[in-house]
């Protein structure tokens, strides 16, 4: 995928350093420009420019309400769903402006996946939660879809404690493998780009620590962003982070950075722990 | 909150005032003795638990009068015989008189009500959950006009089955089809016709039924399958639908309990005083149990001698009633088992 290049950009799109010297990793696959989202007369999101890298794990900080969730939302156009949405500026990804015309939110959605804050698995068994996906990108054979769904929750590190059983209720798993379950979903229509809502906030620490080592361990194939509340996840495992307060992007930069040098003073009296 | 200044604080005057109102409370109460002694004596609980459970008895006993009274003046007069032949121009004939072309049309015409009920009722719930937008004035006509379809009386409908679906869509049938024919075929009440008309009475039930088993699925559920690039109908046929699916037959039940035992709207649109053949055509007439209930007791020369086959013929149309909705709820149980089986 081409660097999409910031020159022709009218305004100044913050593209922080890099933290590793990885040429592959050195494009910038999502890119927001002067972004601004109204609910009706609210404004949720005020002239967002950033750039998010790709295979790079970018997690979106603030305060509730601050805006991060529905930047997220954006990136898919999940927003689209929701009445009285107005937005103005641009959201590329890869170079192509996700709002033009010609863009069908539905192929954006096939290579843009989201997990979800309350894990979503559908009323059905194991192997058809994820068989469902595959079967929407025409996938059609048993053999290869037996085979996809193997690959995928091994990917998710859930195989092994549900590989007797796939052909029993998604939902008698517990929450945390429940949200794997949805994470390899996710990951089994191989979408370059994973969209992630706070996806281990209604989980225990045993179970977190599982969805977190998960996150580090996609970081090699796809592009992550995460919306999460809690600091020392986001220390944990994002390479970047961006901290949002009432709808604006206060800072952005590398994690390290953020969380021991942070440029403004909202930011450290944040992740510090003194407000928000 | 270092950036930004702290909220102001509010008018001193107006503190000044809460306190003040807060002291005064405080000053102006007493004290209490410790005593936890009901001063009501429980009465008020006895009452109203006296009255709940009265007006649950009178429902059950004006039920078991009901059913009691049909039973034992019924049972008499049902018959294998009676249930299994036809009238034979003997319908006031206590010997001779049989229910079984009643039953069949009444049946027919329910299961043709159902299949026309279900589908439109279906696809009208979905758009206005799915995809409607919930506060436009479009959307809020069309609640309204639901709801105000469920207030219609039912002779009200059968005059409306009488005027649209019989002189205007079937005559209109007949001039395309048979133009300059003698007979209109179409352009008559006929079982089709009757079954419609039905289906109009009872859209409400199935519309109202299915929104509400839609909209009780989690947001997540849609969300989920959109996000992995489903198309709105992808979801809704695969994910939403099958979770309605029990809401919707629930509709269904309701549906047929009601439109069993109508008879007006049958009464102008396709019901027969009497036919010597059971009908074979969507467009033939037919007999019906709650119309003949209706001819026993008003056309009969000998009120005394026909009333037990009057009475056999309601325990017949009660028995029709409990036996659709029955295998109704059979399938919604298997339906249910199925589903739990995955939750």
């Amino acid at each position: 995928m081409a660097d999409t290049g910031f020159a022709n950009l009218k305004f100044k799109t913050i593209v922080p350093a890099l933290p590793v010297e990885d040429p592959t990793r050195n494009t910038s696959l999502i890119v927001t420009d002067a972004l601004n989202l109204h609910y009706g007369e609210a404004q949720a999101l005020k002239s967002i420019s950033m750039s998010v890298r790709e295979r790079m794990v970018t997690a979106l900080i603030g305060p509730s309400g601050c805006g991060k969730s529905t930047l997220l939302r954006c990136f898919n156009r999940m927003n689209d769903l929701i009445d009285h949405v107005r937005i103005t500026g641009s959201v590329k990804i890869g170079g192509q402006d996700i709002h033009s015309r010609d863009v069908d939110a539905i192929e954006l959605r096939k290579r843009v996946g989201m997990v979800f804050q309350k894990s979503n698995p559908f009323p059905k068994t194991i192997h058809e939660n994820i068989a469902y996906a595959l079967r929407l990108h025409g996938m059609k054979e048993k053999a290869e879809l037996d085979e996809a769904v193997e690959q995928s929750l091994r990917n998710a590190a859930l195989w092994d404690e549900v590989k007797d059983r796939l052909y029993t209720s998604a939902l008698g798993l517990s929450g945390g493998q429940q949200q794997r379950l949805c994470i390899a979903r996710a990951i089994a229509i191989q979408p370059e780009i994973i969209l992630m809502d706070e996806p281990a906030s209604a989980l225990d620490p045993i179970a977190t620590g599982r969805v977190e080592d998960l996150i580090l361990d996609l970081k090699k194939d796809f592009t992550i962003v995460i919306v999460t509340h809690n600091m020392q996840q986001a220390a944990r495992i994002s390479d970047y982070t961006a901290f949002f307060y009432l709808g604006e992007l206060i800072e952005y930069d590398t994690t390290n950075k953020i969380f021991t040098n942070p440029a403004k003073k909202q930011t450290e009296d944040y992740v510090t722990g003194r407000f928000g | 909150m270092p950036a930004k200044s702290p909220p102001p604080e509010p008018a001193f005057e107006a503190q000044l005032g809460r306190r003040r109102r807060w002291k005064l409370l405080i000053a102006k109460q007493e004290t209490i003795p410790w005593s936890f002694q009901s001063t009501t004596f429980g009465l008020d609980s006895k009452v109203f638990t006296g009255l709940t459970a009265l007006a649950t008895v009178l429902i059950l006993a004006i039920l078991a009068v009901i059913l009691g009274n049909v039973l034992v003046s019924g049972l008499p007069g049902l018959s294998w015989r009676f249930l299994t032949s036809g009238t034979e121009k003997d319908m006031f004939d206590v010997n001779k008189a049989g229910v079984m072309p009643m039953i069949l049309g009444t049946a027919a015409r329910v299961i043709l009500m159902t299949i026309f009920v279900i589908p439109i009722g279906v696809i009208t719930a979905v758009y206005l959950t799915e995809y409607a937008h919930a506060t436009s004035a479009f959307t809020r006509v069309i609640r309204g006009a639901v709801n105000n379809l469920a207030g219609v009386p039912s002779i009200v409908f059968g005059l409306f089955g009488l005027g649209f679906f019989i002189n205007y869509v079937g005559g209109n049938m007949d001039a395309l089809f048979r133009p300059g024919a003698a007979e209109p075929v179409w352009g008559k009440p006929a079982i089709l016709w009757a079954s419609m008309t039905l289906a109009v009475m009872t859209l409400p039930v199935v519309i109202v039924a299915t929104e509400e088993s839609l909209r009780a699925i989690p947001p997540g559920l849609r969300e989920a399958s959109l996000a992995l690039g489903a198309t709105k109908l992808e979801t809704i046929i695969k994910i939403v639908l099958p979770q309605a699916l029990p809401g919707i037959l629930t509709g269904g039940i309701l549906a047929v309990s009601r439109a069993a035992g109508e008879v007006a709207p049958i009464l102008f649109t396709g019901a027969a005083y009497y036919m010597a053949t059971l009908p074979t055509h969507l467009y033939d007439q037919f007999m019906d149990l709650g119309y003949h209930v209706f001819i026993l007791s008003t056309q009969s020369p000998n009120i005394e001698k026909t009333r037990p086959i009057l009475y056999a013929t309601v325990l017949a149309l009660l028995l029709l009633t409990f036996t659709l909705n029955i295998v109704a709820i059979l399938v919604r149980a298997r339906m249910r088992k199925k589903m739990r089986a995955l939750h």
